[in-house]
C-alpha cells in the first residue's frame, strides 16, 4: 500500500517544511521592516537566531519539572505531524490517511496545552497568566478553524484534506460564496493563532499586552530554539492550510515529479504573496486589549458558522 | 460450563458476600483493605471478561425465583447489558483496587460499612444492567439510589454534606417516579416483563407520553439539564472511589435505561424526540463546561465536566436518533457508537481524575485549588497518571476523548444528507456547539491540572505532601492504561460496540477498510484516523530531535531562580488562582452566571474581593418550585388540627361520601 516514491515525497515535504519554514518568518519580518521603512535583518535572520539558541546553554529555574523540560520536544513533534499531513506541495501523500482535518486541530490543541501546562510549571505570575491568555484565545480560535474546516469538508463531503484539495482544486470556476466567508475567518483565525497583531504582538514583552512571549518566558537555549522553531513551523503550517483550501491551484495532483517539482514555485510565490499580506494587515492594524481579543475571535466563529449556513442554503 | 449470566451473578453474590463480611468487622481496615476490596476488584474483572464474551454470543435469560408471587425477577443479558457490564467491571476493577489503600480509619462511617454500601452499590449497579422486567428494574434501581446515599454521606457530621446527600436522594427520588410511570404507560395491558413491552404497539401519543417521561427519568439520574443540581452537590461530598464510580458507572446506567427504553422497548423512532435530546444534551454540555470553568473546588470543577460529557454522550444519542427516523441506519450506527464510546471513555478518564483527586486529598487534606500547587514535585506518580487523564479529557489525540469527539463530528458532518429542511440545517450549527464546549473542556483541564499538579505550592503544609501508596498507584495504572488503549485502538473498540448497534438499530458502524490501524468509518475516501501511527510519529519526532539536539550541539543545563522582573518579592500566591484563572470564561460568558462581587475601595487598610458565582436555574427553576411546594403544604396543614374531634368528623364524613356514593 506504501509506496517508496510516495515514502520518500512525504519525507521530502516534511524536511522542506522544517528547514524552510524559519524562511516564511523571515520574509514577513523583512516586510514589516520594509513597511515600516526600515531596512530589516534580512530574510535569514530566524536561522541565525535559532543557531545561537541552540549554542546557548539552557538556563532552568529551580521549580521546572520533567514536564516543562518534554514540552518543547512534544510541540515541536506536533508541528512536524501537522507538516506531514497538510498537502503543501503534492497531493499523493502516504502519511494523510493517519489524520484529517479534524485531527489536525486536535494536534495543534494538543501543542496548545502542551505549551499552556508548560507554562504554569514553573509557577511565576507571567508563566499563567500567558497561559490563561493562550487557553482563551484557543478555545475560541480553535472552533473557529474547525467550522472553516467543516464547510469546506461539506463542499467536498470528506474531511480528508488530500480528498478536500482534490476536489477543490478540480472545481469548474464557481464562486462559492460560503468560501468567501470561511476564508475571512480562517484569516482572523490564523492572525489568532500565530500570535500576531492585532490579538499578540510577537515583538513585545510588555505583560500587559503578551500572549505567547508570556508563555514562553523561562525558556532558554536549546528548548527556546525549539519553541520558535516551531512557531515558525506553525506559520507555515497555517499558510498551507489557507493555499490548500482557498488557492489549491497548483498543488501536484498524483505522485508525478514534474508536478511536484513544479509546485514549488508556485508554492514559493504563494507564500511570498500570503506574508506580504500578513505583514500589511500587521501594519495597518493596531494591537488590541485583550479582552476585545474574544470579541475578535467571536467574529470569527460567527462567520464561519454563517459561511457553513450559506453553504447549506445556497449550495447545499 | 456456566454461561456468562451465571458467571456474572455469581459475581455478585460474591460482591454481596464481601459487604456482609465487612459489616461483621467494621473496624477491622486490614481485613476491609487487604482482602474484601482486592477481591471485589477480582470480581469486577470476572465480570468484564464474561461481559465481553457474551457480547458477541447469544442472549441469555434467567427467570430468579424471587420478587412478587407472580412476577419473579426476570434477568437477561443481552449485546446492550453486556456492553455496559463490561464498562462497570473494567472500571470497577481499577476503582476497587485503587478503594483498598483508599478508606482509612477515621471520623465518618467505618470501613466496613463503607465496604457493604459499596459492594451493594456496585452489585445493584450489575443487576439494574441485567435486569428484564419492570419490577426488578426499580428495585434494582432503588437499591442504587439508596446505597449510593449512604456513600454520599458517609461524611455525615458535616450539615453541607447532609445537605447534599437530601437533595441527592430527592432528585433520584423524582426521577424514579418518571421512570415508573414510563413503565406505567409502556406495559400497555400486559405484565411487567420486558419481552410484553417489546411487543406492545403504543398510539403515537402514548409513545411520546412514555418518551418524555423515560427522557425525565432517566435524564435527572445522569444529570441532564436543568436536572443536574444533585450532582455537583454529591459528588465532592462522596469520598473519592464513591464519585469515581458515581461519576463513571452509575450515570452510564441512566444512559444504557434510555437506549434501553428509547432503541429496544419503544420500536419506532420520531425525529423530533431526537432534536430534544440533542438540543437537551447540548445545552447540558455547554452549561456542564461553564460552569466547571469557574469552580475553585476541584471535585467540583469535575462533577460539573461530568455533567459535560453526558451532555456529548446525549447529543450522540439523540443524532442516532434521528437518523434511525429517517431510516439512514448507517449513520445512526456511527452516532450510537459515538456515544458508546463515549461513555466508556468517560467511565475511565473521569474515574482516573476523581481517584487522583482523591490521593490528592489524602496527601493534603485540601479541596480547594487555591491551595495546592507545584504537587507534580512531590507526588509524581498521581501528577503523570493524572496527565494522561487530563489530555484524554481535553480530547486530544491520540488519547480515548479524542476518538469519541471524533467520530461525533463526523456523524454531524453527514447530517445535510438528513432529509428534513430545517434539520439539516439545524444541525451544523448544532456540531458549532459542540466543538465550542469541547474546545472549552481543554480550558478546564489546563486549570484544573495546572493549579493543582504544576507551579509552586500555594501553602507551606504541601511540603509534606507524599505520593498515594501502591494500592492507590495500581488502580490508577489500570485506569491510564485503558485511557490509552482505548485511545489508540479504536477499531478494536468499535468491534465490541458494533455488537450493540446491530442489536439496536439492526446495522454496524464498518470501523476499518483498511486493517486495525486505520479507524474509516463509512468509507476511506470519507475520513480516516490512525491514532496509533499519530503516538508513533510523535514518539519518534521526540526521540530524534532529542538526539539530533544533542548530536550536534549539547545537553547541558542550569538551574537558577525563575526570573523576577527585578522584583524579588514575589512569593506562590501571586500565580493564578484557580479564580483568577477563570476570570476570563467568567467574563466572556457572563450572562450564564449569577454573580455577586464585593471590591474593595482603595482605602480599605485590609482589601478583600469576593465573588460568588451561581446558577441563575437554581432561583429560576427550583427555589420557586420550593415555595409552591411549601405552599400547598400549608394549605394542607390547615386541615391538620390535631384535635381528635376534628378528625373524627373527617372520618364521619367520608363515610357519609361514601355511602353515598358506593351505595
Amino acid at each position: 500500500m506504501i509506496s517508496w516514491p510516495g515514502l520518500v515525497a512525504q519525507l521530502t515535504e516534511i524536511l522542506l517544511a522544517v528547514l524552510l519554514a524559519p524562511v516564511l518568518q523571515g520574509w514577513v519580518n523583512q516586510c514589516r521592516a520594509w513597511l515600516q521603512n526600515k531596512s530589516g535583518p534580512g530574510i535569514l535572520q530566524p536561522y541565525r537566531t535559532l543557531r545561537k539558541l541552540f549554542a546557548k546553554e539552557v538556563v532552568l529555574a529551580h521549580t521546572a519539572s520533567p514536564l516543562f523540560r518534554a514540552a518543547p520536544y512534544v510541540v515541536f513533534a506536533c508541528m512536524c505531524l501537522a507538516a506531514a499531513i497538510v498537502p503543501i506541495l503534492g497531493n499523493d501523500l502516504p502519511f494523510s490517511p493517519a489524520a484529517d482535518a479534524i485531527a489536525l486541530v486536535g494536534i495543534f490543541a494538543l501543542a496548545r496545552v502542551f505549551i499552556s501546562l508548560a507554562a504554569m510549571d514553573i509557577g511565576t505570575a507571567f508563566g499563567t497568566l500567558g497561559a490563561r491568555r493562550e487557553m482563551m484565545v484557543g478555545f475560541l480560535a480553535e472552533p473557529a478553524l474547525l467550522m472553516v474546516l467543516f464547510n469546506a469538508s461539506l463542499i467536498s463531503h470528506s474531511t480528508s484534506l488530500t480528498t478536500i484539495v482534490e476536489h477543490l482544486a478540480h472545481l469548474e470556476f464557481v464562486i462559492y460564496p460560503s468560501l468567501a466567508f470561511a476564508g475571512v475567518a480562517f484569516t482572523m483565525v490564523s492572525l489568532a493563532e500565530n500570535a500576531r497583531i492585532p490579538v499578540d504582538n510577537p515583538s513585545t514583552h510588555l505583560e500587559l499586552t503578551m500572549i505567547h512571549e508570556a508563555m514562553v518566558l523561562e525558556y532558554s537555549g536549546r528548548h527556546l530554539a525549539l519553541i520558535e522553531w516551531s512557531a515558525a513551523l506553525k506559520l507555515f503550517v497555517y499558510s498551507c492550510i489557507g493555499i490548500a483550501l482557498f488557492f489549491p491551484f497548483g498543488i501536484a495532483q498524483g505522485g508525478d515529479a514534474v508536478g511536484l517539482v513544479l509546485a514549488l514555485p508556485a508554492l514559493a510565490a504563494k507564500l511570498a504573496v500570503g506574508g506580504f499580506a500578513m505583514a500589511l494587515i500587521e501594519m495597518l492594524s493596531a494591537k488590541m486589549r485583550i479582552f476585545r481579543a474574544p470579541e475578535f475571535l467571536g467574529t470569527a466563529f460567527l462567520l464561519a458558522v454563517l459561511a457553513l449556513l450559506i453553504h447549506l442554503l445556497l449550495e447545499g | 460450563m456456566p454461561g456468562a449470566l451465571q458467571l456474572i451473578l455469581g459475581v455478585i453474590l460474591l460482591w454481596l458476600a464481601l459487604g456482609l463480611a465487612g459489616v461483621f468487622f467494621p473496624r477491622n481496615l486490614r481485613l476491609v483493605s487487604r482482602v474484601l476490596f482486592p477481591a471485589g476488584a477480582l470480581g469486577a474483572l470476572v465480570v468484564a471478561g464474561a461481559a465481553l464474551n457474551a457480547l458477541g454470543g447469544a442472549t441469555q435469560s434467567l427467570v430468579l425465583p424471587l420478587g412478587l408471587p407472580d412476577l419473579p425477577f426476570h434477568l437477561r443479558l443481552d449485546a446492550l447489558s453486556a456492553f455496559f457490564l463490561l464498562l462497570l467491571g473494567a472500571v470497577t476493577a481499577g476503582i476497587s483496587v485503587f478503594a483498598a489503600g483508599y478508606f482509612r480509619q477515621g471520623d465518618g462511617t467505618p470501613p466496613g460499612l463503607q465496604c457493604l454500601y459499596y459492594h451493594v452499590f456496585v452489585a445493584s449497579m450489575a443487576l439494574v444492567l441485567l435486569a428484564d422486567d419492570a419490577y426488578a428494574f426499580m428495585v434494582f434501581w432503588e437499591t442504587m439510589a439508596l446505597s449510593s446515599y449512604f456513600l454520599v454521606t458517609s461524611d455525615h457530621a458535616k450539615a453541607e454534606i447532609r445537605r447534599a446527600g437530601f437533595l441527592y436522594l430527592l432528585i433520584a427520588h423524582v426521577g424514579a417516579i418518571g421512570i415508573l410511570l414510563c413503565f406505567g404507560v409502556l406495559h400497555g395491558s400486559g405484565d411487567y416483563t420486558f419481552d410484553t413491552m417489546r411487543e406492545v404497539q403504543l398510539a403515537p401519543f402514548w409513545a411520546t407520553l412514555a418518551f418524555v417521561l423515560a427522557l425525565f427519568g432517566f435524564g435527572a439520574k445522569a444529570g441532564m439539564l436543568p436536572l443536574h443540581v444533585w450532582l455537583p452537590e454529591a459528588h465532592p461530598a462522596a469520598p473519592s472511589p464513591v464519585s469515581a464510580l458515581m461519576s463513571a458507572v452509575m450515570l452510564k446506567t441512566a444512559i444504557y435505561g434510555l437506549l434501553r427504553v428509547l432503541f429496544d422497548l419503544l420500536h419506532t423512532q420520531v425525529w423530533w424526540w431526537g432534536a430534544t435530546i440533542l438540543v437537551l444534551g447540548l445545552a447540558t454540555a455547554l452549561y456542564g463546561v461553564i460552569f466547571s470553568a469557574v469552580q475553585s473546588d476541584m471535585k467540583r470543577l469535575l462533577a460539573y465536566s461530568s455533567i459535560e460529557n453526558i451532555g456529548f454522550i446525549l447529543v450522540g444519542i439523540g443524532l442516532a436518533v434521528i437518523f434511525q427516523a429517517y431510516g439512514m441506519r448507517a449513520l445512526a450506527a456511527l452516532a450510537l457508537t459515538a456515544a458508546l464510546y463515549h461513555s466508556i471513555n468517560h467511565a475511565f478518564f473521569k474515574s482516573l481524575l476523581f481517584l487522583a483527586t482523591g490521593s490528592v486529598l489524602h496527601a493534603t487534606h485540601e479541596r480547594a485549588l487555591g491551595k495546592l500547587g507545584g504537587l507534580i514535585h512531590r507526588m509524581p506518580w498521581v501528577a503523570w497518571l493524572a496527565l494522561v487523564g487530563t489530555l484524554a479529557i481535553a480530547g486530544l489525540p491520540p488519547l480515548n476523548g479524542f476518538v469519541s469527539e471524533w467520530l461525533l463530528l463526523q456523524a454531524f458532518l453527514f447530517s445535510p444528507s438528513l432529509p428534513h429542511a430545517y434539520l439539516n440545517m439545524l444541525v451544523p450549527v448544532a456540531a458549532a456547539a459542540v466543538v465550542l464546549a469541547a474546545a472549552l473542556a481543554g480550558y478546564v483541564m489546563v486549570k484544573f491540572y495546572g493549579v493543582v499538579f504544576l507551579g509552586q505550592p500555594r501553602e507551606a503544609s504541601l511540603a509534606t505532601a507524599r505520593d498515594a501508596g501502591i494500592w492507590e498507584r495500581a488502580g490508577l495504572v489500570w485506569l491510564a492504561a485503558g485511557c490509552i488503549a482505548l485511545g489508540v485502538a479504536p477499531v478494536s473498540v468499535i468491534g465490541v460496540i458494533d455488537a450493540v448497534s446491530s442489536q439496536l438499530l439492526g446495522k454496524t458502524l464498518g470501523a476499518s477498510a483498511t486493517g486495525w490501524m486505520f479507524l474509516t468509518p463509512i468509507s476511506p475516501e470519507r475520513a480516516s484516523y490512525a491514532p496509533f501511527l499519530f503516538l508513533v510519529v510523535i514518539l519518534l519526532v521526540w526521540l530524534l530531535t532529542w538526539l539530533a539536539v544533542r548530536q550536534f550541539y549539547h545537553g547541558e543545563s542550569r538551574r537558577a531562580p525563575p526570573w523576577d522582573c527585578g522584583f524579588p518579592a514575589q512569593n506562590a500566591r501571586m500565580q493564578d488562582s484557580a479564580e483568577g484563572f477563570g476570570q476570563p470564561i467568567r467574563q466572556v460568558f457572563e450572562p450564564f452566571f449569577r454573580m455577586r462581587r464585593e471590591l474593595p475601595t482603595p482605602f480599605d487598610a485590609k482589601p478583600r474581593y469576593r465573588v460568588t458565582v451561581e446558577d441563575h436555574l437554581w432561583y429560576w427553576l427550583y427555589l420557586p418550585i420550593v415555595k409552591a411546594t411549601q405552599m400547598i403544604t400549608r394549605v394542607v396543614t390547615l386541615l391538620q388540627r390535631g384535635r381528635i374531634s376534628v378528625y373524627l368528623t373527617y372520618s364521619f364524613v367520608t363515610l357519609l361520601i361514601l355511602l353515598l356514593f358506593v351505595r
